[in-house]
């Protein structure tokens, strides 16, 4: 039986940021990273840019070429792990093969949720929008004359728009949500969204569901009848916390992990988008199935799984996202008192709760917006600020005298 | 490592830092050809609110918040300890923007990427051009540790 100091199941961006942070302790120490799927780490959401022509198959590798063996990392890709013995200390493989670990993480991140959809076997050209093997077959399915048919629009649904939009002659978007991207947009800010997605061919049947498939056409239950070609199901994700859950180890709505990243099984971690995190602006744990987040959780597991001492304590709900040249950039919880600068072209919507910054949504003013990112983060009181100046524009000449003192030394 | 560091005490707020920088990394030899009836988009801006200003940008972060969140990986801090992007990988989605609590990354004018202080090892310059002609020595190059 081969044996690694360090085991990584799952091969994107967790893995790689715990890669770097058991590097950071330990140079020498042995690591096998365990992928299913069949690529070196890439961006992940790039995969909607890769539809779009703004970036091609090389450029989305994570890290450069050498990345893994130069931090003496073996690559086992295309591979499944089907259980982990935290007694004996093996993860076990499809075909049974078993592998040695001194310490363990789990990265093996989200799938695609699919409720049960009458009639959905009748279509045949059906795709799903989270890895780059989905963007690859469903690119082979665009052609200028098929109709899209987009169900969910959150992120993901949206983002796949924007990339297939001129690919296709149209798109339709079902959602059961009276508003495009609910998690993260307020009604107004929405409107405003979806006038832009509008304007690029998209129509949208919002509050509504399919009721029944048959092979080219979606019948809604509002009754309205919407033909396609091609269908891509983008109605949400669900963490992969199997391999957890069935070693015994403590599951919630992810796997549940200290600050460290410390799962309940000893010697086993786990980051990324199938673990929870505690989510500073909501006080709750929640998944926070972000790109950065999956990052910072990485690096504290690594740290943490060299001998070094990480925590991760100001986790927090953070999304950029541009549709059409639009940028929106969100975060928090929109919760308390309501700050609001609207324009026909841009919105900001900031809210002030128990004395700090709880969320905010701004579109197209990302002009410095790191630094409410920052203030919701730290939860900076705001009665040391000068509020008045933050409200307009985010400044550290707002933020007290002790705080710039920052700008003085290394950080 | 060697860093960009400003004195709040000693800046004017005069804004000739932002020229220098947009001069510097126009890649134009001649400065009024490069500066003259243009909009400037310099990688170092005055903060200001009302008496108080100073000139911020990239601090070259020993744990750099905008390096762990790029979702393309353009984004990398070298072993000289400068953060750097890659604007051909950049895909412009400004998670560094919305993370950095500097405000110090900033989008790029033609739209498609992100742009920051290279600390002028991107340029023609040698050394930090906006160090080099603050009027009043307010902003420094050197060596600090924390604290």
């Amino acid at each position: 039986m081969s044996k690694f100091q360090y085991v990584i199941i799952g091969g994107s961006i967790a893995a790689v940021a715990a890669i770097e942070g058991i590097r950071s302790k330990d140079s020498e120490g042995s690591i096998l990273v365990i992928g299913e799927e069949n690529h070196v780490a890439y961006g992940r959401p790039l995969i909607s840019y890769y539809l779009l022509g703004e970036t091609d198959l090389p450029r989305m590798d994570y890290r450069p070429a050498d990345f893994y063996e130069k931090n003496g990392v073996t690559l086992r890709l295309g591979v499944r792990a089907t259980a982990i013995h935290p007694a004996k200390k093996t993860v076990e493989l499809a075909g049974g093969e078993k592998i040695g670990y001194e310490k363990l993480l789990v990265a093996t991140g989200s799938r695609p949720f699919e409720p049960p959809m009458e009639g959905i076997e009748n279509v045949k050209e059906r795709y799903h929008f989270m890895t780059m093997d989905d963007a690859l077959s469903l690119e082979k399915a665009l052609s200028p004359e098929k109709r899209a048919l987009i169900i969910g629009a959150g992120l993901i649904g949206l983002k796949c728009f924007e990339g297939i939009a001129v690919r296709v002659k149209h798109t339709a978007i079902v959602d059961l949500a009276p508003r495009i991207l609910p998690s993260i947009l307020d009604e107004a800010g929405a409107k405003m969204v979806q006038r832009v997605l509008e304007e690029h061919n998209a129509t949208f049947y919002l509050a509504d569901s399919v009721a029944h498939f048959d092979e080219h056409k979606a019948t809604l239950k509002s009754g309205k009848e919407v033909e396609f070609d091609i269908l891509i199901t983008a109605v949400g994700v669900r963490p992969n916390v199997e391999l957890i859950k069935e070693a015994g180890g403590e599951v919630s709505r992810g796997i549940v992990i200290d600050a460290g990243g410390r799962t309940t099984l000893p010697d086993v971690y786990a980051a990324g988008d199938c673990a929870e995190s505690f989510d500073v602006a909501s006080g709750t744990k929640k998944i926070l199935a972000l790109l950065p987040n999956a990052s910072f959780q990485g690096r504290v597991a690594g740290v943490n799984m060299a001998g070094g001492e990480a925590e991760l304590t100001d986790a927090a709900a953070f999304n950029s996202i541009g549709f059409f040249g639009t940028h929106v950039m969100t975060a928090g919880v929109y919760e308390g008192e309501e700050h609001l600068d609207r324009t026909e072209t841009s919105y900001k919507a900031l809210f002030f709760k128990d004395g700090v910054l709880k969320g905010f949504i701004l579109i197209d003013h990302p002009e410095r917006a790191g630094i409410y990112t920052m203030l919701l983060r730290k939860r900076i009181p705001l009665s040391e600020t000068d509020l008045k100046t933050l409200e307009g524009a985010p400044k550290w000449s707002a933020l007290p005298e002790e705080m710039r003192r920052d700008f003085a030394r290394e950080v | 490592m060697k860093r960009i560091y400003v004195n709040e005490k000693w800046c004017l707020g005069c804004h000739l830092c932002e020229y220098e920088c947009a001069y510097a990394n126009s890649g134009i030899a001649d400065m009024v050809r490069a500066l003259k009836g243009k909009t400037i988009h310099p990688r170092v801006q005055v903060d200001e609110d009302g008496d108080i200003h100073f000139a911020v940008n990239c601090r070259h972060c020993t744990d750099p918040v905008c390096v762990q969140s790029c979702i393309s990986g353009a984004l990398t801090k070298g072993e000289d300890g400068v953060v750097r992007i890659d604007q051909e990988k950049c895909v412009g989605c400004l998670t560094c923007v919305l993370v950095c609590p500097y405000g110090a990354v900033l989008p790029s004018p033609e739209g498609h990427a992100a742009m920051k202080c290279q600390l002028c090892t991107d340029n023609q310059m040698g050394e930090p051009n906006c160090v080099k002609h603050c009027p009043n020595g307010a902003i420094v190059f050197e060596e600090r540790s924390a604290l």
